[in-house]
């Protein structure tokens, strides 16, 4: 079965094409950003995007405007907002809901609420290696499509090797999501790291890799994307 | 243990990655045992006694504030010359309890982070100590007493390099290493259960306070007075009195760095409170000279006592505090901190005879940037 690739890329004018690449070279969906300024589960990559980003005035408003032109070269390719509680807070957090469908988002995932919080906000919930079971159980029973596996205790960014705590995570997730799609996220940068992770889930997030290789444009983006398609496609 | 409660009216909260979220619980459940066990609390009392000095004492102020009765809390006079050693200590305590062996903290002005130094050095724990490196500037002599007491101080290189960005800096540290690691955050914001916890850590200030202004003047003051940054001295302070309707409570922020005054509600480092944000929700530049106070954020609980109108909050600019600073060296022989100069600095200013600050740290460390910006002046 084709594995999912989640490509993760912050909302700069730029976005919508390189989505697009990332796309026809093989993404199953794209994460889009929507910067803010103290992103506390992020690492240095995503961190230094994220104040770019900011600095160039992708705030709320153009993140939308942002997202509204990708869906519009994208077709039905999922695409799920990645944001913190601070921007649905100054929004409204139904608004915020409201407009990111409107603009065509396909569900959120609000890294600094977990499940539990705000259950009226339906969303992609994320579980991690310090999860309690009963915690997997209520992010999987209330996610929305799938849920995001974090393999490590840490924040985003390059690691040299696959965490060796996803295949424990994948184990105790599995029975308590029973039809829940699991991508893993978090660490996964190398081609081989995606396969091994994929061996485990059912996808892999991919992101500050992503976000490095969108800065030297869609083609260099499209590049990497299909590296990563052709190992998993390999198994 | 629930994650949805939002602790103080519609603030609090726990407005962090799912990683932290076992941890969270694993905390509130050891400090609700903690606080009820006799053992705990007296390993503190004994802590507090023949270590950090207590009780600290309560000095009447008369050439400083002619014509009134005004009374300092002498947080000062503490072992590592703040009110931080109180939740530092009690923090680290608990951290043993937990079985953590490695213990991280932000800090600002260096009070925090010297308190947990100094703190980790008593039970002989390792420390890493997060701060900006604007800060670091600032506060040298500070940073060279962290190292000295054994702390690693990392700098950050971050945004505006002060204590927003120590305080990220710190709980990504604490994101990866939640396994083994304690975050002894230094004032009464972050997520719950922390705001409750450092507040009960430095309600000693109040209960001290109290019982000593009621032997000095038989009576409880018209105001109490103290300066509010992330506001844990403050929260202290106010604990005791709280329940005293006739005693106003009065806060006293930076007037650059004015969460509750100019600030909008939001979300900062774990927790909903009044913070400095644009429309957005994107967090604002902050400024004080003073780095404990030079923070875009607030503890929850103020927010809360704002909108209730417990308590009511007041700006004071870095020349009102400057001035504060130098007159109490002058009339009193105490070299305040510039944060607590800020408290000091609206007590003229008050319609009431009777008033009590708490004055919660010495300004040895304060005395390079506060000549210099005296002289510039």
């Amino acid at each position: 079965m084709r594995k999912t690739l989640v490509i993760y890329l912050v909302a700069e004018p730029e976005t919508p094409e390189l989505a697009r690449a990332a796309v026809e070279a093989g993404a199953d969906l794209i994460e889009l950003g929507f910067p803010f300024s103290d992103p506390l589960a992020d690492g240095p990559v995503i961190q230094r995007a994220s104040e770019r980003a900011l600095a160039r005035g992708m705030r709320t408003a153009r993140c939308l405007d942002c997202l509204a032109e990708t869906r519009s070269l994208l077709g039905d390719t999922p695409i799920v907002p990645m944001t913190y509680a601070a921007l649905l807070e100054a929004y409204g957090w139904e608004r915020f809901a409201a407009d990111a469908r409107a603009h065509g988002a396909t569900s959120l995932i609000v890294s600094d609420v977990p499940a539990g919080q705000r259950p009226e906000l339906r969303r992609v919930h994320l579980v991690a290696p310090t999860s309690t079971d009963e915690r997997i159980q209520l992010a999987a029973s209330t996610t929305d499509g799938w849920l995001y596996l974090v393999t490590l205790t840490g924040t985003t960014g390059a690691r040299a090797e696959l965490s060796s705590a996803l295949e424990g995570l994948v184990a105790r997730t599995r029975p308590l999501a029973e039809g829940v799609p699991l991508y893993a996220g978090f660490g996964i940068s190398t081609p081989e790291q995606a396969t091994a992770a994929a061996r485990l889930a059912d996808g892999v997030v991919v992101g500050s890799r992503a976000v490095q290789a969108a800065e030297e444009g869609p083609a260099a983006l499209g590049a990497y994307v299909a590296s990563l398609r052709a190992a998993l496609d390999a198994g | 243990m629930t994650t949805t409660a939002e602790t103080f009216g519609e603030y609090g909260g726990r407005y962090v990655p799912e990683t932290l979220i076992p941890a969270l619980d694993e905390l509130a459940a050891a400090w609700e045992e903690a606080k009820r066990d006799p053992a705990y609390r007296d390993e503190l009392d004994e802590l507090g006694r023949t270590y950090v000095g207590r009780p600290s004492p309560l000095t009447r102020a008369e050439r400083f504030a002619p014509g009134k009765r005004l009374y300092l809390k002498r947080e000062d006079l503490n072992h590592t010359g703040a009110h931080k050693i109180n939740n530092a200590l009690g923090q680290v305590v608990l951290a043993r309890r937990l079985g953590k062996q490695r213990i991280i903290a932000e800090t600002g002005a260096g009070q925090h982070g010297v308190a947990t130094a100094t703190a980790c050095a008593r039970f002989g724990l390792e420390c890493v100590v997060y701060m900006g490196s604007e800060d670091m500037r600032r506060q040298a002599p500070n940073v060279e007493r962290m190292e000295l007491l054994g702390a690693r101080v990392e700098p950050v290189e971050l945004g505006t390099r002060t204590l927003k960005e120590a305080t990220s800096a710190a709980i990504r540290d604490w994101i990866t290493n939640v396994g083994t690691t304690h975050y002894v955050i230094g004032s009464c914001v972050g997520p719950a259960p922390y705001p409750e916890l450092v507040r009960e850590l430095q309600s000693v200030i109040g209960r001290e306070a109290r019982e000593q202004l009621l032997e000095a003047e038989g009576a409880l003051p018209e105001v109490v007075v103290a300066c509010v940054g992330g506001g844990s001295n403050a929260i202290g302070m106010f604990a005791a009195f709280v329940d005293d309707a006739e005693v106003r409570l009065v806060g006293v922020e930076a007037a650059g760095a004015a969460s509750l005054g100019t600030g909008r509600a939001g979300v900062l480092h774990g927790a909903r409170s009044s913070i400095l944000a644009d429309a957005d929700g994107q967090i604002a530049d902050a400024h004080s000279i003073s780095a404990g106070l030079d923070y875009p954020g607030v503890g929850p609980e103020h927010a809360w006592l704002r909108d209730t109108g417990r308590a009511t909050y007041i700006p004071c600019t870095d020349a009102e505090a400057l001035e504060a600073f130098a007159r109490l060296s002058r009339t009193e022989g105490i070299v305040p901190a510039l944060e607590s100069a800020h408290a000091l600095a609206v007590v003229a200013g008050l319609d009431a005879d009777y008033v009590a600050v708490c004055l919660s740290g010495r300004g040895d460390k304060d005395l390079a940037e506060a000549l210099a910006a005296l002289g510039a002046g």
